[in-house]
């Protein structure tokens, strides 16, 4: 497999986290791109705003029988804070910028560490700098 | 930077009560505003955008009325007068029982089989 040296792929997600298969495929799809060598810009819009949001939290389930810690239910900031860090160990970039205005009627600002606040003009930014963009839309 | 994209709308009201206005169009308005080169198709329901006076006046819940309610007729037609295309697909604006004479003016109807030569016009096309 060659790798894909200082090539840029960039995300528009669209979806809220715990809603449908798209989040994760997306997710799955940041993580082989830099595992492939791509630096990866993601723009949440919309519910993706959520994704990153710092105050999820685990829970037990009742019909599994598990608690909260043998649930070990990976939120969906773990999953991004997990690629931040994978792109580090790459070598390679993943820059997470969130839609400020969906951020604010959500009211989820409080987003994890590495991950940042913007607007449509950074997508754009993205998109010129980006080899290709590929958008992720909700339904 | 000269990338030309096409955003394909086909997911319709989605949210636009709630947003008072279509999250996709808006974020085209505001890529234009940042100065994206940007086209727009609509298809499946979302021909409808493309219908003459809609009027989504009227919801209230208690005493909270909406007293912005999306013009989506006006947003196409500030788009256009940005410089962007609208064009609305006219086999599912057919379908949908949407005359040509109900088109609001400044969009552009397109048939199925110009599609492949409209792509070809972009660098990059975005199915919303």
């Amino acid at each position: 497999m060659s790798l894909a040296q200082n090539k840029t792929l960039t995300f528009v997600l669209n979806d809220p986290p715990y809603e449908n298969a798209r989040t994760t495929t997306a997710l799955r799809l940041v993580g082989a791109a830099l595992r492939k060598g791509y630096d990866v810009n993601v723009f949440a819009y919309e519910g993706a705003v959520a994704l990153p949001f710092a105050k999820q939290a685990p829970h037990a389930n009742a019909v599994h029988g598990n608690d909260a810690a043998a649930e070990d239910h990976p939120n969906t900031k773990d999953w991004v804070a997990a690629l931040l860090a994978e792109a580090g160990r790459l070598g390679r970039k993943l820059d997470w910028i969130n839609c400020g205005l969906c951020v604010d009627e959500r009211g989820v600002a409080e987003a994890i560490a590495g991950t940042r606040r913007g607007s449509p003009a950074d997508l754009w930014q993205f998109v010129g700098k980006s080899d290709n963009t590929l958008v992720i839309p909700t339904k | 930077m000269s990338r030309k994209v096409l955003a394909i709308v086909e997911s319709a009201y989605r949210a636009t009560l709630e947003e008072q206005d279509d999250p996709v169009l808006w974020l085209t308005h505001a890529l234009k505003g940042a100065g994206a080169d940007i086209d727009v198709l609509l298809r499946g329901a979302a021909v409808s955008y493309g219908a003459r006076g809609q009027d989504a006046s009227g919801l209230a819940f208690g005493t909270r009325a909406q007293t912005q309610p999306p013009q989506l007729e006006r947003d196409l037609a500030s788009l256009a007068g940005k410089g962007a295309k609208v064009y609305l697909l006219k086999e599912d604006a057919a379908t949908r029982g949407l005359r040509p004479d109900e088109v609001a003016p400044g969009l552009e109807l397109i048939g199925r089989d110009a599609i492949p030569a409209l792509f070809r016009q972009f660098d990059h096309i975005w199915h919303w």
